[in-house]
């Protein structure tokens, strides 16, 4: 059959993955935290219709070749880890990180995983966990009848007990950072996970060894770009119809063989 | 019947291959730093006895890849880079060897290595670049690499390396099966240092939409042709048959 179809057929499913990249990210344009993605394609291999040097007759050979692209397939949807804005929230558990690194915490299956969502809640125990209710690590406890929760930019926390003059520190927020976020598996919950393509995690206190600052009262929203990823959809919507024509046409060109022979 | 029935098929067979080739043109429509295939044909006689009065087309299509440049589109990112005007990035092919590129979708792997969008080394002043872990990055017009380093104080960046850059002769370019593109010869490539690049942008497939549709309808147009003549000759052939039949 013409292999046009085929082609075609690889250029249609890639533009339905990057259509489902771009849905995702602007599904998510209002999810604290979230990091867009993007689908990265590549061309398929080259396929040998006629080998260059073959004897075009007894005495002389084809100066050149023929060969067939095979079409494009997607080799990786990537996260981008620019920075979100930065909103202010006054709430006194919301931290956003500026700059490199995740907020590190436990999940229930005793794995580790990071995040760039900082809207902190405490829960009936009195322990610092994130919106989903995983603890962060290390694990902080605020004691009870606290007053005010204070977080340093350097991650130091402290709360003033009703009561009492002196504010107490009851720990720091540490964070991680890798060598290759983008290598990051994202699991959903705005968390991500550790992978052989991350790199092990660096930790170390915010401010410090290029890891980013902790702004309490604020959130970090997403970085979609509403207005990028609308003009990617009408892109990626004509790509599409430009792929299904040539489908269109190929199968024009077989309808008119098995008609008129 | 008539031989020129063959002629006629191989001419079909060729539109038809062409249209492949557009095809995996639009299918590449949105990739990065990819660069179309271009198709040519040229007459070769048809050996054999008696006067030579046929010629058919061969598809002479070695990867010759139409070299124009695509659209930047702004992304960025720090490691997007697109090479403005002439000029190619280097990576490391899958068997060692140089191949050009101008996919400048780069990434960093765990060990620091600056790899392009399929997972290829990109090659610097001395083999591939290595980074060592940083906080701030930024590729000059030039390709030289700049960093803060994790923990360094404000100040101005590092250089660490620079990207090899070239401007081969587009003639002496083809594709490798894998879609890289490669010296014809295999000769080493020569850094040139008027290669302009520019950073948190990437080139955009230089695939142009509007032709290829409009060479596609061509294509089928000229296939219908074909088949058309292919309908002529068994007509002619059924005339002739009908003279030699006895009445």
């Amino acid at each position: 059959m013409n292999h046009a179809l085929w082609i075609a057929k690889t250029g249609l499913e890639a533009q339905q993955t990057r259509l489902a990249v771009q849905s995702n990210n602007l599904a998510n344009a209002n999810t604290t935290g979230f990091k867009r993605a993007r689908a990265v394609f590549e061309d398929l291999v080259y396929q040998n219709i006629r080998q260059v040097g073959a004897q075009s007759s007894e005495s002389t050979l084809l100066p050149s070749g023929l060969s067939l692209g095979t079409g494009v397939r997607t080799v990786a949807t990537e996260k981008l880890f620019s920075q979100g804005n930065l909103v202010q929230t006054g709430n006194a558990l919301d931290v956003a990180i500026q700059g490199r690194g995740f907020l590190q915490t436990l999940l229930p299956d005793g794995a580790q995983a990071y995040t760039r969502d900082g809207s902190l809640q405490i829960d009936a125990e009195g322990a610092l966990v994130t919106s989903s209710g995983y603890p962060v690590q290390p694990a902080i406890t605020v004691p009870q009848g606290a007053e005010t929760v204070t977080i340093a930019p350097d991650g130091t926390v402290t709360v003033k007990i009703a009561g009492q003059d002196q504010a107490t520190q009851v720990g720091t927020l540490q964070m991680a950072d890798f060598v290759n976020p983008t290598g990051l598996q994202a699991v959903g919950q705005n968390l991500f996970r550790e992978s052989a393509a991350s790199g092990t995690p660096q930790t170390g206190n915010p401010s410090q060894n290029g890891l980013g600052a902790l702004l309490q009262g604020s959130l970090e929203t997403s970085n979609v770009n509403s207005v990028e990823e609308l003009i990617g959809l009408i892109e990626t919507q004509r790509a599409y119809e430009m792929n299904s024509r040539a489908i269109a046409t190929a199968d024009q060109m077989l309808e008119y063989v098995n008609n008129n022979l | 019947m008539d031989r020129s029935v063959y002629i006629a098929m191989g001419g079909a067979r060729d539109a038809m291959r062409l249209h492949a080739t557009q095809a995996h043109n639009l299918a590449n429509s949105q990739t990065v730093g990819f660069k179309a295939d271009l198709t040519r044909a040229e007459s070769l006689p048809l050996n054999g006895p008696g006067f030579q009065d046929r010629v058919h087309a061969a598809q002479t299509g070695e990867r010759m890849p139409d070299l124009s440049p695509g659209l930047i589109n702004q992304t960025g990112r720090d490691l997007d880079i697109a090479i403005q005007g002439e000029g190619f990035l280097m990576v490391q092919g899958a068997d060692g060897g140089e191949v050009y590129s101008r996919a400048g979708n780069l990434r960093v792997d765990t060990n620091g290595l600056l790899l392009d969008h399929a997972g290829r080394p990109v090659l610097g002043n001395s083999g591939p670049v290595s980074l060592p872990p940083y906080e701030k990055l930024e590729i000059g017009t030039d390709g030289s690499i700049s960093i803060r380093g994790e923990g360094e104080a404000e100040g101005p960046l590092n250089i660490v390396d620079r990207l090899r850059l070239t401007r081969p002769d587009a003639q002496d370019l083809v594709k490798n099966p894998d879609g890289t593109i490669r010296h014809r010869d295999g000769l080493a490539s020569v850094p040139d240092a008027s290669v302009v690049v520019a950073s948190g942008a990437l080139e955009a497939s230089n695939v142009e939409p509007v032709g290829a549709l409009v060479q596609m309808i061509e294509l089928q147009r000229q296939f219908e042709m074909h088949i058309k003549f292919i309908e002529n000759s068994e007509d002619n052939d059924r005339a002739a048959s009908r003279l030699l039949r006895m009445r």
